[in-house]
């Protein structure tokens, strides 16, 4: 689960992350009071968007007066932004952040995150802040230095100070450089937290060093223990469909191709995606209903696959273990007797039942094209186009 | 023998009394898995399937001489389970279960190293099918008879694909040794290579298959294992060969983040590696049947 760099900002914060003096604003009338209650002379106006590279998209605009914070967040509120991260379709700016703008003396990069080679937390750092780390990694890679975190203790003193001498910091700003890193490391330990990014971490001609823009992301299995963070979703960020599939307990991917897919199993229906491609079709999404398929999550499929104006044809790919083919397919039948499909339907069931299961989707009325194996199911869906 | 379990191995069910651990202890049961018992705490004393509910996993072990375990307790739970089985000397435990933290998973493991190399329990899983030897025991959930007995290993990240690769073989006549679910999950109890190892030093096994996914070091680093120490011949699958970057298929493990873990890039390396690979998921059996008769 993403958030905002807002929300992210206050995390770390209450770990003892110092930030530039801001607010989070819904109207350019909020927005002019909020700047000029943090005072100074210069801000920023942020767009809110689970996005980074915002500001190349025109998500970031500096103002120089209360009045220009204003026109900045009207320009911004409900608009869509497209950065190289969010796809085509962009991503809706339904909160501004308005911050005091920084003197910017020197950007910094700090991110954690779980390796897994290690199987632990590595703290990542590098004196070319600003630039996302896959660049810094391949423009300059001998900057970057790593520290791996022993999670039984968690960081220590010494972690921090190596990584912050190791950055060229001054030797008056080592203490608070420190800090920094140990609450973003408390943070994510504390929080289950996947990663955590501040690009650029500064350090101001006044001698302070501040996040100036922050991610985080959690653990989606560990938000039963977090109502807190959890509470910080925003779904305006997320696809409305995946949105409807994960509030119903199914893994749903939207892609780009035009052939819907319904399959149990993450591994399987990533195989039979790959066998649409080598078909010379393009899956329109991922989507597992989970290893038992149950009835009730095949009728949720196909609501949602339907959902999906790209989708020309269907494919229904189940390998009944445990669950059995015969059930799958009274499954398929309740689920098209609830839903019309108007397009080309393929259906291959395989593994326990398979007779069973083909027998009552051929004795149904449902119109459909039946496939044996694998490799079948992905022609039949590509000529069906 | 065959790996990790075999015939009389006896296994005990963790959340033993509910709902999955019923209908799967007597799935196990039907195929002739060796299940002496389970733990549910507070129905210590208490009888179900004809077996003995036990309070803890020492209680159990104590009284039933439990070697393996298999978890069917909520996610909330799971680290504790295993860390339970482990420090009660269950030598392998299988976790199914999906959606544990993976702040828990470390620390699990973490925990883990406070055994020798040979008191230490094999973790399987979580978010897996579990461990069959066809004909022998079954420590997971899969579909028993489509395995067919052979011996050929299958280590495979995913259930389903796992299922499909044992149909595929089974058509063309060929048998399995034992299959392991390694699981989805970014962070897992025993890895490709854990377990490859374990295949190449196995007398009942001749090849082994291996079905990864996108995301994460494990394929490549079983891979290069293989080059340096096998002798037994290794397939490979590798999907998600359309997935987009940085987004997770399904699997929470299933996700690439960085360089070398998208599944164009594994297969290359594999090759690199010797590792024969299956071009598309239709012909894993085909590929397994093709490196036998070489062989």
């Amino acid at each position: 689960m993403d958030i905002h760099e807002y929300q992210a900002k206050e995390i770390l914060s209450s770990f003892g992350v110092t930030i530039p003096r801001g607010g989070i604003v819904y109207s350019p009338e909020n927005a002019e009071n909020k700047a000029r209650e943090i005072g100074g002379s210069k801000w920023v106006v942020k767009a809110q968007i689970h996005s980074g590279a915002r500001g190349k998209a025109g998500g970031i605009i500096v103002c120089n007066s209360p009045l220009e914070v204003a026109q900045a967040t009207d320009k911004l509120l409900g608009k869509k932004l497209v950065t190289n991260q969010t796809g085509p379709e962009g991503k809706i700016v339904n909160r501004i952040y308005i911050e005091e703008a920084t003197d910017i003396e020197k950007e910094l990069y700090l991110g954690l995150v779980f390796d897994r080679s290690s199987e632990s937390i590595m703290v990542v750092a590098s004196t070319e802040g600003g630039m996302s780390v896959e660049e810094i990694a391949k423009e300059k890679p001998e900057t970057i230095i790593r520290s791996k975190i022993e999670v039984a203790v968690g960081i220590q003193s010494f972690q921090a100070r190596e990584l912050a001498f190791g950055l060229g910091i001054d030797p008056e700003l080592i203490a608070r450089a420190s800090d920094t890193i140990i609450g973003c490391a408390k943070a994510f330990s504390e929080l289950d937290a996947t990663m955590v990014e501040v690009n650029p971490l500064v350090i101001s001609k006044q001698k302070q060093i501040l996040a100036l823009d922050c991610k985080m992301s959690f653990d989606n299995n560990a938000m039963f223990r977090r109502n807190k963070v959890s509470e910080l979703r925003d779904k305006s960020q997320e696809d409305e469909k995946e949105v409807y599939a994960s509030d119903r307990g199914l893994n749903y991917v939207s892609l780009d191709g035009n052939i819907g897919n319904i399959i149990n199993g993450a591994g399987l229906a990533m195989a039979s995606m790959d066998m649409i491609k080598l078909a010379g079709g393009e899956p329109a999404n991922f989507l597992d209903v989970g290893g038992g398929a149950t009835p009730e999550k095949i009728v949720k499929a196909f609501r949602l696959i339907t959902m999906d104006k790209k989708v020309r044809v269907i494919l229904v790919n189940i390998f009944a273990g445990i669950n059995r083919c015969d059930w799958v397919a009274e499954g398929i039948v309740q689920a098209l007797e609830k839903i019309e499909v108007k397009v080309p339907l393929v259906i291959r069931l395989a593994g326990t039942n398979v007779e069973k299961g083909n027998k009552i989707l051929k004795d149904s009325k449902i119109n459909y094209i039946e496939a044996s194996t694998l490799e079948e199911a992905a022609n039949k869906a590509v000529a069906a186009l | 023998m065959s790996v990790i379990i075999h015939k009389d191995t006896k296994i005990i069910i963790q959340g033993f009394t509910g709902k999955m651990g019923t209908f799967h202890a007597e799935e196990m049961i039907k195929y002739g898995s060796n299940i002496v018992g389970g733990v549910t705490p507070g129905k210590g004393g208490q009888k179900h399937l004809d077996r003995p509910v036990f309070n803890t996993v020492k209680d159990a072990v104590k009284n039933t001489g439990a070697t393996a375990s298999i978890l069917f307790v909520p996610p909330a739970f799971a680290a504790d389970s295993a860390m339970e089985a482990a420090d009660a000397g269950i030598k392998t435990c299988v976790a199914i279960v999906d959606g544990i933290p993976s702040h828990d998973m470390i620390r699990i493991k973490r925990y883990m190293r406070r055994y020798s190399r040979t008191e230490k329990m094999t973790l399987v899983g979580p978010n897996c099918a579990g461990i069959i030897s066809p004909g022998k025991s079954m420590l997971g959930i899969m579909p028993g008879h489509i395995y067919k007995e052979g011996r050929v290993g299958i280590i495979s990240r995913s259930g389903t694909l796992g299922y499909e690769a044992a149909q595929q073989m089974k058509n063309l006549d060929i048998g399995i040794s034992t299959s392991v679910g390694i699981g989805g999950d970014p962070i897992n109890g025993s890895s490709f290579r854990d377990i490859i190892e374990k295949f190449e030093t196995d007398d009942e096994t001749d090849a082994v298959l291996m079905i990864g996914e996108i995301g994460g070091p494990q394929e490549v680093a079983a891979g290069e294992f293989a080059k340096e120490n096998m002798k037994k011949p290794v397939i490979g699958y590798i999907a998600g060969l359309t997935a987009p970057k940085g987004r997770v298929m399904g699997h929470a493990g299933a996700i690439v983040s960085a360089y070398g873990e998208s599944a164009i890039e594994k297969v290359e390396i594999l090759k690199d590696c010797g590792v024969t690979i299956s071009k598309n998921p239709s012909v894993m059996g085909d590929t397994v049947k093709s490196v036998l008769e070489k062989m």
